[in-house]
């Protein structure tokens, strides 16, 4: 942009100044992202130990076995539920903030981002306390003689939802608080004075202008909870192993690298597919701006 | 703006409740590790049967724990410092040059955030493997650098759009190089980024967990995997007093670094 004609030295000075991101991301993550392709066509000899001559035996266990479908199913399925009901959790909440005139509003926000600093762990485990035996809800209400058995709340597909919405919440309020707040007020006013009522004017003005970022968390929350492995570990029993369990055990448990490498390029081309439909109609650089957020 | 405020009716009313129980659910789980971490009772749960300070003495004393958290804080603190020099550098080119892909360049710099953290996890493990090189503490920062960059490229990038290119420009006309200019003028002014940046990537890495479970050398434990393998055996009360220091370190930490910046920059100019 600036208006002196560029020397050669300052073409070059971006790219020194990129570089060593650049070579740290092409290292760490790209030619790792090859080496898995290739792995995932090596043969499987035993724990730790694969043959490097190329085989699609990896590639034909996975479509065949409905082992792996179903826990893919069963992720897409647990991601979706998650993302809508961050979705519905997270509006209300994201409209107050950007609305409201409460001239504390920023301690709001704070206490939106102050999650994100709270060890992912622990926020995790805290639901232990609140769903388990001994949690807060069993104990209520067996004080109150509304049960005499504890309820099997934790170690269940709920409970491990529930964790997800708990760490995905953020996200999603942040993404959709960032879209309403940009929303240009006299749109507003202008449907209130032509006659719309308040519900109207939310329907008609506020919620399509706010879809960008509802749509933009939506993604994100996907995204994010297909691929963990953390909370079905902490919150969910055995029978509530997500996809990224399934790897996680494959590589780390039965040291089978080459089908680990395949499982992970199919939730990496899942994921990928699910963000280029997204991108095909909102554009990547929401999600950018959600995350600075 | 009137019309909005008049139309504040029943839905408004509702709307706040909701937020403010949303925040409730968002809080409530977190006060109840603070709370059970000060219970004197054997078990980690409910009820509370008195005040006591023992867990946290006992935790003083868990050796494993404390070497886990020394082994947190060095890593962290070393990627903070790697990866927010990276970072900035590369928010630098994109923000202050025009040139050929700068959309793609842009796209990897973020692409790690987007990434399922178990995959990025796989991959750097096959990468060691297909190397032959063993897994070492380096390789947990490694990672943990790729995992915040597109955080610090984000906050920086934000700020540096906020600095007039003017002062750059005077500095550049009155005779100074651009690493002068930079030194004098860009990093000054960019100083609260750098710190939020330090701050950010810390977090980040004191916390992570998904891809870390990858990559720790073997019988190397970090704080949260530490916290990991103890929820496994039994969910003991320390893990309440361990989760609560950690929530002070990694709350009280940004909070009076941010405080700090406002201050100094009130004071300063």
């Amino acid at each position: 942009m600036a208006a002196n004609p560029q020397t050669a030295a300052e073409r070059r000075a971006p790219w020194l100044l990129l570089a060593p991101s650049l070579i740290t991301l092409v290292l760490l993550m790209i030619l790792p992202i090859c080496i898995m392709f290739v792995y995932s066509f090596y043969e499987f000899v035993t724990a730790g130990v694969e043959k490097h001559v190329y085989t699609t035996a990896n590639w034909r266990e996975f479509f065949s076995d409905s082992y792996y479908h179903m826990f893919l199913w069963k992720t897409a399925r647990v991601a979706a539920i998650t993302a809508i009901l961050c979705a519905l959790l997270g509006y209300p909440p994201a409209y107050f903030i950007a609305m409201t005139q409460y001239k504390h509003k920023w301690l709001l926000l704070l206490l939106l981002i102050v999650p994100f600093w709270i060890s992912f762990t622990i926020r995790t485990f805290s639901w232990i306390h609140i769903l388990g035996e001994q949690g807060v809800i069993n104990v209520l209400l067996m004080k109150t003689g509304l049960i005499s058995e504890p309820l099997r709340l934790l170690y269940t597909e709920g409970a491990v939802i529930m964790g997800m919405i708990h760490f995905l919440l953020p996200y999603m309020i942040l993404n959709i608080y960032v879209s309403i707040e940009g929303i240009d007020r006299n749109l507003i006013s202008a449907a209130r004075t032509l006659g719309c009522t308040a519900w109207q004017a939310f329907y008609e003005v506020v919620l399509p202008l706010s879809l960008p970022g509802l749509m933009a968390g939506l993604l994100l929350c996907f995204v994010l909870a297909a691929g963990s492995y953390v909370t079905p570990d902490i919150l969910g029993s055995t029978r509530d192993s997500l996809f990224g369990n399934v790897i996680f055990d494959t590589i780390m448990g039965q040291l089978n690298w080459p089908m680990g490498s395949a499982l992970s390029i199919v939730l990496l081309v899942l994921l990928g597919i699910v963000a280029v439909i997204y991108s095909r109609f909102m554009g990547l650089s929401r999600v950018f701006k959600g995350l600075g957020a | 703006m009137n019309a909005v405020a008049e139309s504040r009716g029943l839905g408004w009313r509702l709307v706040q409740v909701f937020t403010v129980l949303v925040y409730v659910f968002m809080f409530a789980p977190i006060m109840v590790v603070v709370i059970l971490s000060f219970n004197d009772s054997q078990f980690g749960g409910f009820p509370m049967t008195g005040i006591s300070f023992r867990w946290y003495a006992k935790l003083m004393e868990n050796d494993a724990v404390l070497r886990a958290f020394q082994t947190s804080i060095i890593v962290a603190l070393i990627t903070a410092v790697i990866c927010s020099a990276l970072g900035v550098l590369g928010a630098l080119a994109l923000v202050r040059y025009e040139f050929p892909g700068k959309e793609w360049i842009n796209t990897i710099l973020i692409a790690p955030a987007l990434v399922p953290e178990t995959v990025l996890g796989v991959g750097l493990l096959l990468l060691m493997r297909w190397a032959e090189q063993p897994r070492t503490l380096w390789l947990l920062v490694l990672g943990h650098i790729m995992l915040a960059l597109p955080y610090v490229v984000l906050v920086v990038q934000a700020r540096l759009i906020g600095i007039k290119r003017v002062y750059e420009e005077a500095a550049l006309s009155l005779g100074a190089n651009r690493i002068q200019t930079f030194r004098e003028i860009t990093l000054p002014l960019l100083m609260p980024a750098v710190v939020a940046s330090l701050l950010l990537v810390f977090t980040i890495s004191f916390d992570n967990i998904t891809a870390s479970m990858f990559w720790r050398p073997s019988g190397v434990e970090t704080m949260p995997t530490q916290i990991l393998s103890m929820l496994k055996v039994s969910i003991s009360p320390e893990i309440n007093a361990l989760g609560t220091l950690m929530i002070i370190v990694t709350v009280g930490l940004p909070l009076i670094g941010g405080g700090l910046a406002r201050y100094l920059a009130r004071s300063g100019r």
